[in-house]
């Protein structure tokens, strides 16, 4: 018997260790009280490869559609950028940017951004939402050369790769951990 | 005993295969430069400044590459780290042809406010595979 709890026991653990990203998963993680994705990580390839050399690829769930695609159809000037792509990149790119969009993603995160994001808006860091959650953050936190910028989500947000931006996970270079 | 040979092999032939890439661009470029490419002017250009109408400050491939291109850069304005694009300390640098291009209009676009010519590319290209004796 003391067998067969150790073993659901390591089952378990393993369950909650492994990096499975279903629709279902993060929210029995949240409830389990580990860290958890709560926005869809990214998993297209040709979107890794195409707009992850510059900077992190930001999770589509992060804008909502309409606002991805005045940025897939602004690639010649991207934030002072040239990114241009060819004309089938462009498309296959959008497609999975929509698709996972902020107004057509199921994670908390995601509906926060839609709720709190205009058609207009080219930047993350321009929805309402993203504003009030950085709006303590000191100006010369982000000045500091290892961040340089709000944009720059992996400098505090160490598991933001994995769609995990819960304030236990934000170290501040040269501050530490953060809590609102 | 055996799989090993054949994971040794397989690396053989994609070591061939990056150098195909570059390669082959190069000897594309050649059919219209109708020139031989220099690894010194590739050099020089590397590094020449070039001003923008809009005020930016001036750019040149070094801004984000470094003028060592057996180091890593770091991208001008996010600041993420650029593998070295030098095989010597990147083995499979410039190992894909569309991407070649891709950043060719990229960057040529960034730095120089137009693509760059086919000579400017070649030069480029043999630069940054040979290198320059000091």
């Amino acid at each position: 018997m003391k067998k067969l709890v150790i073993l659901a026991a390591a089952f378990t653990m393993l369950a909650i260790s492994m990096n499975s990203y279903s629709d279902d998963d993060h929210k029995w993680k949240k409830w389990l009280g580990v860290s958890a994705s709560d926005i869809r990580p990214v998993n297209n390839a040709l979107y890794k490869q195409e707009c992850a050399s510059c900077h992190m690829a930001f999770q589509p769930g992060l804008l909502p559609s309409a606002s991805w695609k005045l940025v897939m159809n602004g690639l010649g000037d991207h934030f002072g950028e040239n990114a241009e792509l060819n004309a089938e990149d462009v498309t296959a790119i959008l497609d999975y940017l929509q698709e996972n969009a902020a107004d057509r993603s199921s994670f908390g995160r995601s509906a926060a951004f839609a709720r709190n994001s205009n058609e207009q808006q080219l930047r993350i860091t321009e929805s309402r939402y993203f504003v009030r959650k950085h709006d303590e953050i000191p100006q010369r936190f982000i000045k500091d050369e290892r961040i340089g910028s709000l944009s720059n989500c992996v400098a505090c947000h160490v598991s933001a790769e994995k769609g995990i931006y819960d304030e236990h996970d934000v170290r501040i270079p040269g501050v530490g951990p953060w809590e609102d | 005993m055996k799989n090993w040979l054949v994971i040794v092999l397989l690396c053989g032939v994609s070591t061939v295969w990056a150098a195909d890439a570059a390669q082959s661009r190069l000897s594309e470029y050649t059919k219209t430069a109708k020139q031989t490419f220099s690894a010194e002017r590739g050099k020089a250009f590397w590094t020449q400044n070039h001003s923008h109408n809009s005020g930016v400050k001036q750019r040149s491939c070094a801004s984000c590459h470094g003028e060592d291109v057996s180091k890593s850069g770091k991208h001008a304005s996010t600041g993420k780290l650029i593998k070295p694009l030098s095989r010597n300390t990147n083995p499979v640098s410039l190992s894909d042809e569309k991407n070649i291009e891709k950043w060719f209009t990229r960057n040529c676009k960034w730095t120089l406010d137009r693509e760059c010519s086919v000579l400017e590319k070649g030069d480029v290209l043999t630069f940054l595979l040979t290198g320059v004796e000091k």
